[in-house]
């Protein structure tokens, strides 16, 4: 019972302060300076873009990812201190957006790392971004924003599903087989 | 001998209530900093507890990376190093482990910290975070300079070398902030204030968008929790030290005639006293860029100590004439 209390608590301040790493992939990063800067001002919810991968706790992935950027964001993902969240950011991270046919980008974001939220629109506008911003604060408060757990249950398939795509087989690659229900 | 040990756990339970205000006022000064920066930049801003919240939510961190035990000592010698100059300092008139408060004392424990800072930087082994400690130590050596001949002029105005009885003599709003030659000495050790807090134009050592914030790149989760109240608390210390040097320690009633109200009045004019020394800083960051390293050590060394030296001589010459 205490426990729980404390767990509580600790959600509403990882809710309050979500730090936000400043690595911007693909062009939807274009909107982030509005979401950043005095228009939308994004500080009134307590998040902050931070300078290193150790500090954050959320990762936004804004955009297409090639086979190369791909490399970078599972390495600065594994680099974040639990817990982290991702953010998957414009219709390339869902299913490849305008890069469906490509052959060096990845179409499926979370087939390689766990996503919590996801925001439609080629590119969402800073509306949209905030939303999201609220909907993954509201996920950790309810306690289902539990996506890093699921990258450690998981690891073997991610990590063979990385592999597959740093090898350029892209047609390999596998959904994620959940056995049952994760809690938190 | 029970009324011995009833004093020394009444003395050890001012010692833990004074360390925790003080980290609560920096943790509120961070949110203050961080609002009025928004205002400036007309943003609404986070609100003002925020600094609370980021400090509880980095020690609420699951896995906490380490680089070995030095890199984990580090930033417990921080923390601990500043809470010490916190208690040796007087605040408000109330000094809690020296009578004294000598400030040669005080700069050497200044350092403490800083140098623990620097060991947990250069065990994470990034070199991002050797550049960010090295110019952390050449900005240490700028800043000094200026600021410890300002403090020597004032050690041989007052003929003591002991804060507290500088604080003593600015009694009754006699500050040294009103004596000219020494308002301008409090321009001069403002500025080196502003290299000390490492607020615009002096955050080289920091430069969150150079060296993606120096020397603490590598620190995350609790490690960056206990920075973090290390940089808080520094604020709050190094605040006070200029508040004590010029402004009387925000000492406006005697203890010996008012007694618990003193404490009350003193502690609130400290606060707004040292609030309004951290705003000014918070300001002047927020309309200038970013110095580099050499023109901070030029700018320091050229105009600051060149003004400190003005200082000192002007003191010597009325002492002896
Ligand atoms: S979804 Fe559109 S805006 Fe976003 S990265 Fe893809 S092409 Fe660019």
């Amino acid at each position: 019972m205490k426990h729980e209390e404390w767990k509580k608590i600790s959600r509403i301040m990882s809710k309050r302060s979500l730090w936000m790493v400043h690595f911007c992939t693909g062009c939807g990063a274009m909107e982030m300076p509005p979401v950043m800067t005095s228009r939308y001002d994004m500080e009134r919810f307590g998040i902050f873009a931070m300078a290193t991968p150790r500090q954050a706790d959320v990762f936004l992935v804004t955009g297409y990812l090639a086979v190369k950027t791909l490399k970078r964001v599972v390495q600065v993902y594994e680099q974040m201190r639990d817990p982290k969240y991702v953010i998957g950011f414009g219709s390339c991270t869902i299913n490849g957006g305008m890069y469906w046919d490509s052959y060096n980008t990845i179409k499926d974001l979370s087939k390689y790392i766990p996503v919590d939220v996801y925001i439609a629109g080629c590119m969402p506008r800073p509306e949209a971004i905030i939303d999201s911003f609220l909907k993954l604060m509201d996920m950790i408060d309810k306690g289902e924003a539990i996506g890093w757990q699921k990258y450690r249950k998981y690891y073997d398939q991610y990590k063979r599903n990385q592999k597959m795509a740093f090898e350029y087989r892209l047609d390999e690659v596998k959904p994620i087989k959940e056995d049952d229900k994760n809690e938190s | 001998m029970v009324m011995e040990i009833v004093d020394i756990l009444e003395k050890i339970l001012i010692l833990a209530g004074m360390v925790t205000l003080g980290f609560a006022i920096g943790m509120l000064f961070n949110g203050i900093a961080r609002k009025v920066s928004a205002r400036i930049q007309n943003r609404v801003g986070p609100p003002v507890y925020q600094g609370f919240i980021d400090v509880f939510k980095l020690f609420g961190k699951k896995t906490n990376i380490s680089h070995g035990w030095i890199f984990d000592l580090a930033a417990l010698f921080s923390v601990s190093g500043i809470a010490l100059a916190f208690l040796f300092l007087p605040v408000a008139g109330y000094s809690m482990l020296s009578t004294d408060g000598d400030l040669f004392l005080i700069l050497y424990l200044l350092a403490i910290p800083a140098l623990g800072f620097a060991l947990g930087a250069g065990a994470s082994g990034n070199p991002n975070a050797a550049v960010g400690v090295m110019r952390a130590l050449m900005s240490m050596l700028a800043y000094e300079l200026p600021l410890v001949m300002v403090m020597v002029a004032m050690m041989v105005y007052y003929n003591t070398t002991s804060l507290a009885n500088i604080v003593a003599a600015q009694a009754n709003m006699q500050w040294a902030f009103f004596i000219p030659i020494f308002f301008i000495g409090a321009l001069v050790a403002d500025m080196a204030l502003q290299g000390m807090l490492m607020e615009k134009p002096f955050d080289i050592p920091i430069a969150p968008h150079e060296i993606a914030t120096g020397p603490m790149v590598e620190f995350g989760g609790k490690h960056l929790g206990a920075l973090m109240l290390y940089k808080m608390m520094g604020t709050v210390v190094e605040t006070t030290l200029f508040v004590d040097l010029f402004l009387g320690g925000g000492v406006v009633l005697s203890v010996a005639q008012y007694g618990w109200l003193a404490y009350l009045v003193n502690f609130a004019v400290w606060f707004v006293l040292i609030l309004i020394v951290f705003l000014i800083a918070v300001m002047i960051d927020n309309v200038l860029p970013r110095f580099r390293i050499e023109q901070a050590l030029k700018f320091y060394w050229k105009y600051d100590a060149l003004i400190a030296i003005f200082i000192l001589i002007w003191i010597f010459a009325g002492v002896k004439i």
